[in-house]
């Protein structure tokens, strides 16, 4: 690296720090108190200058791993010897990453809090996969994705609560319940392109939420829904002391009971719902109705221009990740046994779409990785609270430096004349 | 030679602009119908008006078939490729460029694979009847990549072809969707000669093998005097001459177009 990259970058983060100072400075520094009767201002420009330094060591780095793009840093090669791994052996990887999820349960250091956040992590996986039909195929950014596993969630809190049916019988309903959402908030947003696309669907998911906050006689408002029907396996519910003339899980099988008989059947449960979802995806997308939502990413006049019909292609990859969003949102329900409408805020469509974007549009194992990546960060940080957000922005910034295009942004072929080369 | 085409007192305004004025001329099967005139003479916008882009201010446009005519104002979007079999490429290439070269002609074979893959659940099922299909669109692929001699590079993105080749797998991708009227609005710009003599060869392929009539639209007047059977020349959205290219080249209206005259 040359001498005047240096000098460039020091001075390119000197400016990065005016900037830190300007917005630090009055946020930060100037902190009102109230003391007896007035209002006081107390400095602190310790924090500020620590902050402001922090940036400024930060985008020096940030500039000199940049100036030094064409020499092998650590970081490029860690993340190529990385995605070498992945997309080379996706299959390998994959099927190990397969494995490891089924025999994670019964890992000697898996306890209720790692399974927890097992759980959640699948989750996320799930949406982030539901969501890639909708953003990383169809190219559509949709910032209210949420609305579809809110719209879910409640169908499935709804008629699970008030028919009393299973599982398996209400967790098709609700999927479908929400595919029909994905369409009613398609046809409007049909014309819509990129920004405007974006602002929309946000504006939906927001809509949702206010309904579900404020038609108290089917919603029950803002106290949520409460006393959802656990599921069952099979039919033998995950009880200590079962109703007259039932068996409960433990009894059936002879075993000791635990709570963790239930957290175990829930993490098999969202993981068999997110590799479905993950099957149906790899599949459809090398169909014509999936080529065709790359096709209209690519370009929407060009797809006109040889007949592909945008209204119904939009409309489809709307559907389908809506519903796919609906089957999250019903195991949401059906684990935590209470929703409300504070669960289905803007921040999970946020998550869900940095999941997808960062993960490498387009790409299953990225959203996996991000996935792991920004949840599990999170997870890690939870003892510092409200600072944990500041943690997930950290590896969002982190993901967007060394990866710009996502932490897998090599897309294969839906179909191959030739074979594969190797 | 029957009629393919008629456009009939077409026009277009923007506003205040317009665009085409009172155009009427005819296409006709198996013929290169070569349109041309000077930047901003309203090229682009007939065949945006043909290929249901814009909606004209005026006029008609029908493509005959046997003994019925069909009018393509009734059609707008994609059905004019879907229904009407009208097939356009444009003057700044819009290919699919992170898909692969095959994929691209896959998709202008959408329609078909989407009832063959019985809209999707066919296809998720893995039928033979749908693979069957599929490998016959593969096929019509091959056999239009192999005219471009481009076969090679199917599985290649299609972004990462050279721009001759792009131009090329655009023409053949609009092949795909079997239409009646090809239009093709500048194929040969940014061409060097060698790639514009192989365009020549391919729009004759095109023109004698299948039944199809060419709309053509070129500045390049090496393409346009090789292979026009009839050439249709604008200036400010009017027709100003109709001819062959032999009249064309000598028409006093035309030099004038293209150079200004004194006045
Ligand atoms: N959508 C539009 N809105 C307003 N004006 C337009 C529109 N499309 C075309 N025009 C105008 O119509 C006129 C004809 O444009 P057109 O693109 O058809 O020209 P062209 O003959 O294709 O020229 P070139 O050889 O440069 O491609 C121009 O003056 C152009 O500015
Ligand atoms: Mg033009």
């Amino acid at each position: 690296m040359e001498k005047k990259d240096i000098i460039q970058s020091f001075k390119d983060s000197l400016f990065t720090g005016l900037i830190a100072l300007a917005l630090f400075g009055p946020i930060v520094g100037l902190r009102t108190a109230s003391k007896g009767e007035g209002l006081y201002i107390t400095p602190q420009w310790g924090i500020v200058f620590l902050l402001v330094g922090l940036c400024i060591l930060g985008r020096f780095l940030i500039n000199l791993n940049s100036a030094r793009k064409n020499e092998i840093t650590f970081f490029s090669k860690f993340t190529s010897k990385f995605s070498a791994i992945t997309e080379d052996k996706a299959k390998h990887f994959a099927i190990t990453a397969i494995l490891f999820a089924v025999v994670f349960p019964f890992l000697p250091f898996t306890d209720r809090y790692f399974m927890d956040v097992a759980i959640m992590i699948l989750t996320y996986i799930m949406l982030g996969w539901g969501l890639n039909i909708v953003v990383g195929l169809a190219g559509l950014l949709d910032l209210g994705y949420v609305a579809f596993y809110a719209v879910g969630a409640y169908s499935y809190a709804l008629i699970a609560t008030t028919f009393g049916w299973s599982f398996w019988i209400c967790l098709p309903l609700a999927g479908l319940f929400a595919a029909f959402f994905g369409i009613l908030l398609g046809f409007p947003v049909l014309r819509l392109r990129g920004d405007y696309l974006a602002i929309v669907t946000l504006g939906f998911g927001e809509i949702i939420r206010i309904i579900l906050i404020n038609w108290y006689e089917v919603t029950n408002g803002p106290d949520g829904i409460t006393g959802i029907p656990r599921p069952s396996f099979f039919g033998l519910p995950f009880k200590r002391s079962p109703d007259e003339g039932e068996t409960s899980f433990h009894l059936f099988f002879n075993l000791e009971y635990s709570t963790m008989h239930r957290i175990i059947f829930l993490y098999y449960l969202i993981l068999v719902l997110a590799l479905i979802t993950n099957y149906f995806t790899l599949k459809i997308r090398k169909l014509p109705v999936g080529r065709a939502w790359e096709a209209l990413r690519e370009d929407e006049i060009a797809c006109k221009s040889l007949g592909v019909n945008p209204t119904n292609t939009k409309l489809t990859a709307f559907a389908i990740g809506a519903m796919f969003g609906g089957f999250a949102g019903s195991f949401f329900a059906t684990r935590q046994a209470f929703i409300s409408p504070e669960s289905f805020t803007f921040i999970e469509s946020a998550i869900i779409v940095a999941i997808v974007v960062l993960g490498g549009m387009g790409s299953q194992t990225g959203v996996v990785l991000a996935s792991i990546f920004l949840i599990g960060i999170t997870e890690m940080f939870r003892d510092l609270e409200q600072y944990r957000m500041i943690a997930f922005g950290g590896a969002m910034v982190l993901i967007m430096v060394f990866k710009p295009k996502g932490i897998l942004a090599n897309r294969k072929p839906t179909i191959l004349m030739h074979g594969d080369k190797k | 030679m029957s009629n393919l085409l008629s456009v009939e007192n077409l026009t277009m305004k923007f506003g205040g602009l317009t665009a085409i004025d009172d155009l009427s001329f005819d296409a006709k099967n198996n013929q290169i119908t070569s349109i041309i005139g000077p930047n901003g003479a309203g090229k682009t916008t007939v065949f945006n008006c043909l290929t249901g882009f814009y909606k004209p201010t005026n006029g008609q446009m029908f493509l005959h078939k046997e003994d019925s005519k069909i009018s393509l104002r009734k059609y707008t979007d994609f059905k004019i490729a879907y229904v009407a079999k009208v097939a356009r490429t444009f003057q700044n290439i819009r290919l699919f460029p992170a898909m692969s070269v095959l994929e691209n002609l896959l998709v202008a074979q959408h329609n078909e694979l989407m009832v063959a893959s019985g809209y999707s659940l066919y296809g998720l099922l893995n039928l033979k009847s749908y693979r069957d299909k599929e490998q016959l669109a593969v096929d019509k692929a091959k056999y239009w990549l192999d005219i471009i001699g481009l076969t090679h590079r199917a599985d290649d993105n299609a972004g990462d072809l050279p721009y001759g080749d792009q131009r090329k797998l655009e023409i053949v991708r609009a092949m795909c969707i079997e239409p009646r009227l090809l239009c093709l609005d500048e194929p040969a710009a940014g061409l060097n000669p060698k790639e514009s003599a192989e365009l020549n060869k391919l729009l004759k392929f095109i023109k004698t093998e299948k039944q199809t009539g060419i709309l053509l639209i070129e500045h390049d007047m090496s393409v346009v005097m090789g292979i026009s059977d009839h050439v249709v020349v604008l200036n400010y959205g009017k027709k100003i001459f109709e001819g062959t290219a032999n009249q064309t080249k000598n028409s006093k209206e035309v030099i004038e177009a293209y150079l200004g005259v004194d006045e």
